[in-house]
């Protein structure tokens, strides 16, 4: 948005992540590693949680300033793939489906299973990486670079 | 602060950390969670794994109520139950506990009732087992550093 979105200013800027999962522990270990790699982090325990941070769970005619500011603040999102309720494929759909600036945020997938039809069915709906649980630290460590070397 | 004492708890501590892993309590991604602690937050692992023992006890619980009556089984309640607890364990490389869980899934969708009564037993043993073992390791740490020593990094390898 501004002019001074310079690559040397983007590796100091601190990477909003909003993380989603029904789980504590695994809720526990994703925000910790996103925390010691320098990441804002906030978490939410499903995927309506999630859209209501994004500021899509309510009436689409309420502008929230709060909940709209949200989607601007969201670097990325990492979400688990299997949830009760909504799952991380259809969040990642709703969030791709956005006409605003949110669709444009990344999306990254975590699951349990490795699944070919199931990770390509992410990838091609617009999933930026699919990754395998459980998460370590170095595997955002890896994202991070990814991440970062992609924005312009 | 007596170093021979320090050395020895260390020892201690060092060898027993082998051992958990050598008899398959635990699994890389235990070695994972403790790169997650620091000085800042110096206790991340025994919240982490008592958040995980208190999950263990609510869905065993809850699945044993599931599992109770022969001519009504809520399977699926069940299936999510061993869900969540194969997640939980692998993240915190409870491994004995997650490898139960595979045959527990197993039992679960084949609707093996008897199967699955003996998953939950066993599940319930292991992890109340790793909780005692968990807890030594962490009475060690203590130990260590009431001497004045400090933790040493264990190499698994």
């Amino acid at each position: 948005m501004s002019a001074s979105d310079s690559c040397s200013s983007s590796m100091e800027e601190e990477l909003h992540v909003l993380a989603v999962d029904d789980n504590l522990i695994d809720r526990k270990l994703v925000e910790r590693i996103l925390k010691i790699s320098s990441c804002k982090v906030t978490t939410a325990e499903n995927g309506l949680r999630a859209l209501e941070y994004l500021g899509l769970g309510g009436d689409p005619q309420q502008s929230d300033p709060v909940t709209s500011t949200n989607v601007m603040k969201v670097n990325l999102i990492i979400t688990d793939y299997c949830m009760p309720g909504m799952t991380g494929f259809e969040l990642l759909k709703k969030v791709k489906q956005e006409s605003s600036k949110l669709k444009e945020v990344p999306v990254v997938i975590l699951s349990s299973e490795n699944i070919p039809t199931r990770i390509n069915k992410c990838l091609a709906s617009g999933a930026q990486m699919f990754m395998q649980k459980p998460l370590k630290l170095s595997d955002v460590e890896k994202l991070k670079c990814h991440l970062l070397n992609c924005r312009i | 602060m007596n170093t021979i004492v320090v050395a020895q708890l260390q020892r201690q501590f060092q060898d027993y950390m082998v051992s958990l892993y050598q008899q398959g309590y635990l699994d890389n991604q235990f070695t994972e969670l403790r790169k997650l602690q620091d000085e800042g937050s110096p206790d991340f692992v025994a919240e982490v794994v008592s958040l995980f023992f208190d999950d263990c006890a609510k869905l065993i619980n809850d699945m044993s109520i599931s599992l109770e009556r022969p001519d009504h089984v809520d399977f699926k309640q069940v299936d999510s139950g061993v869900h969540q607890l194969k997640g939980s364990s692998s993240s915190v490389g409870a491994r004995r506990v997650k490898n139960v869980c595979i045959a527990f899934k197993e039992c679960c969708d084949v609707q093996n009732r008897e199967g699955c009564l003996r998953c939950l037993q066993q599940v319930d043993y292991e992890y109340k087992m790793l909780k005692t073992k968990l807890q030594d390791l962490f009475n060690l740490e203590q130990q260590i550093l009431q001497a004045g020593g400090t933790i040493p990094q264990v190499d698994i390898n």
